[in-house]
């Protein structure tokens, strides 16, 4: 494969990554949008709790909690979901750089992409 | 200022109109807005510097995302680079959020003020443009690293050098990413301007690929200790987000040195309070 068509190919590569990205960043920021009026339309005249860190007794702190609570239109659980997919976001793009690189049969960079996701998941299911 | 007799809904708005600023402002003089959020949540809010960081860290993915968006179409971003070297960031990035677990809020605060010295540092002094280097590096050739970017004269090809030692300041960018919820666009650039040697166009837009890819990683550990609050991450969210696209837009136009320095002299205050404080423990 010559430079110049391996460069056209990540090009074309990129563009549909490049959307993926848009997409998912506007999607994210209604979801948080359309919770946040629920928030306040119901939280709104109380007072802010965040000078003071609750930590782990907080809820909505799992992917479980959180979209159990979003489908019972709780509105944190609707913010916190429309931030889950904001991280999602991200995580997406490296999963079509892996199916990309499998396509093409780039084994380094198979290997390379799956450690970075291998990475991602660990952070947001196991840690 | 005292929150303390605010409601949600004024708290919200306040903040939100904060997180434009920090999003416009960061995005026109390219430190980014992750740097001045914390800074902003915990000095002039009162927020807890814990969720200061969560919101921070979220509010970092939006822009990024968005960002690279725009970037990736007129082909500066190198691909392969960025996966790579996220090997790194996305390991020191769970190394990060995890040692702020056990991390005292004055200690984070304190280092936070040193980074932010280095970024404003970093962003008035800028960084020269150079010409690629002849000589093929064995470890760039063997991972296919080397590439090319748009110039209006045709596509100028690099050549990427010092990967290990490239890969090494990644993962410390990685773990100040974690830690202080920053994306550390200011290290990424620097560990592949100066070490790899790769142009700065191409180093800024990877940079802020990888960016993304970085803080989604602590993103998740942060979760599950209850760093992200919905109620405050919402107005920081939507602010950054706003501010960050604005600023995009009017970064076409104009010069933007003055401004620049004076954001890199606001940010160095916030610094040097955020370590004052830190010393003296009020966090």
């Amino acid at each position: 494969m010559s430079t110049n068509r391996q460069t056209d190919a990540e090009q074309s590569l990129e563009a549909v990554l490049g959307g993926l990205l848009r997409w998912g960043t506007l999607l994210s920021a209604t979801v948080v949008l359309i919770g946040g009026a629920a928030f306040l339309w119901v939280h709104g005249a109380q007072p802010p709790h965040y000078a003071t860190f609750r930590g782990e007794t907080s809820h909505l702190n799992s992917v479980a909690d959180i979209v159990s609570g979003a489908s019972r239109l709780q509105p944190e659980a609707i913010i916190q979901l429309g931030l889950l997919l904001l991280v999602a976001t991200p995580i997406a793009r490296v999963i079509g750089a892996l199916v990309a690189f499998l396509w093409r049969r780039d084994r380094k960079y198979v290997v390379i992409s799956a450690l970075v996701l291998a990475a991602l998941l660990y952070g947001l299911l196991a840690s | 200022m005292d929150v303390a007799g605010l409601t949600i809904w004024q708290f919200s708005l306040l903040a939100a109109g904060g997180a434009f600023l920090a999003g416009l402002l960061g995005a026109l003089t390219g430190l980014g807005g992750g740097v001045v959020i914390v800074p902003l949540l915990t000095l002039v809010f009162g927020v807890d510097i814990r969720y200061a960081v969560g919101a921070s860290l979220v509010a970092v993915i939006a822009t990024s995302s968005g960002a690279a968006a725009a970037y990736v179409r007129e082909g500066y971003t190198n691909i392969r680079l960025g996966l790579l070297l996220e090997v790194a960031t996305t390991g020191g990035a769970l190394t990060g959020a995890m040692l702020a677990i056990g991390t005292s809020a004055n200690v984070i605060a304190v280092i936070f003020g040193l980074v932010l010295l280095f970024s404003a540092y970093f962003s008035i002094k800028g960084v020269p443009e150079r010409p690629a280097e002849e000589s093929p590096d064995r470890v760039a050739t063997w991972l296919a690293l080397d590439s090319s970017y748009p110039t209006p004269e045709g596509r100028q090809t690099y050549r990427v050098r010092h990967v290990p030692a490239g890969f090494g300041l990644m993962y410390g960018a990685g773990v100040l990413s974690g830690l202080l919820g920053i994306g550390s666009g200011a290290l990424k650039v620097l560990a592949m301007d100066r070490v790899m040697r790769i142009p700065f166009k191409a180093s800024t837009t990877t940079s802020n690929f990888m960016i993304g890819v970085t803080a989604a990683a602590s993103a998740g550990v942060y979760l599950h200790r209850g760093y992200l609050d919905p109620g405050l991450a919402m107005p920081v969210v939507l602010g950054v987000l706003a501010g960050a696209t604005l600023g995009s837009r009017l970064l076409a136009r104009g010069n933007v040195d003055i401004l620049r320095l004076i954001f890199a002299v606001l940010v160095s205050a916030l610094a040097l309070q955020m370590i004052v404080n830190g010393l003296r423990g009020t966090f």
